[in-house]
């Protein structure tokens, strides 16, 4: 049945993008952390998609391949009466941008509620076929 | 006789399988809408539907009925599951981006919208002709 298969591909691109939204509310909740006494930052990760072929070519669905890492330096500001900040002064918070994360997030829900409403109108359309010759 | 009866309600069986069959395609374009190198693909509707019922007169479908000029060419072979011999086309791509991902989701939504209505109304076909045939053998 080919429309079954609909589920298959939302409900992939749907875990997808709700592994994007854990990402971005990762990396929000750390924006402001600081180097701790090893100078490591918190990096800003990104989910990387990639199409996955389902049962024929018609269907593909998507997953989430690999997470990616932002090397960029970790943003230095002056901060003297901190209790991590270094000899001159200076904290090394993470490399987050939080206006990126915002666009991250809303782009990812969208896609999410996009691929619910494919869902629905998949289901409506298959319950209507069950009501076939009634 | 029974089978003239039946004709129009197989017609209308055909199309439902294509129409879900495009369903199926324009659903997958809405799951990758952000995944990199995506292709967007779409079903040639009047194609579909002139394989499926077996009177192949459109162009490309004799062009490639006609590409294996010899016994030892490969035939071009179909990608997709239900549409028998016929190949998923290419949507077109509307605007350009730097990641190759070729899905335009405001045509993808239209499109989608579109096809669930049509398929909606080939059921309803169906539906009224199975009522017409059932009031024909109850005949009251």
């Amino acid at each position: 049945m080919s429309m079954f298969s609909i589920f298959g591909v939302s409900g992939s691109a749907v875990s997808a993008q709700s592994q994007r939204l854990n990402v971005v509310a990762s990396n929000l909740a750390n924006a402001d952390a600081v180097a701790g006494p090893d100078g490591k930052i918190y990096k800003g990760r990104q989910v990387v998609f990639e199409t996955v072929l389902m049962d024929s070519q018609a269907s593909a669905g998507v997953k989430v391949s690999t997470i990616s890492e932002n090397q960029e330096p970790g943003k230095r500001t002056h901060n003297p009466s901190h209790p991590m900040a270094d000899a001159e002064g200076f904290i090394t918070q993470s490399n987050v941008n939080p206006v990126e994360e915002m666009v991250n997030m809303i782009s990812a829900s969208r896609s999410y509620q996009n691929n619910v409403e494919v869902m629905n109108t998949a289901k409506t359309l298959l319950l209507k076929t069950l009501q076939l010759g009634q | 006789m029974f089978a003239q009866m039946t004709n129009s309600l197989d017609f209308h069986s055909k199309a439902l399988v294509v129409r879900a069959e495009r369903q199926r395609v324009i659903a997958s374009n809405i799951a990758n809408a952000d995944t990199p190198g995506y292709v967007a693909r779409d079903v040639n509707f009047r194609e579909a539907m002139a394989n499926a019922t077996g009177n192949s007169t459109s162009p490309v479908a004799s062009r490639m009925s006609s590409s294996t000029s010899n016994s030892k060419h490969i035939p071009l072979t179909s990608s997709t599951g239900e549409l028998g011999g016929n190949p998923l086309a290419y949507a077109p791509q509307t605007q350009p981006s730097m990641d190759g991902n070729s899905v335009d989701l405001d045509r993808e939504r239209s499109n989608f919208v579109d096809n669930a209505v049509r398929y909606e109304s080939t059921l309803r076909f169906i539906n009224g002709h199975a009522k017409t045939i059932l009031s024909a053998i109850q005949g009251q």
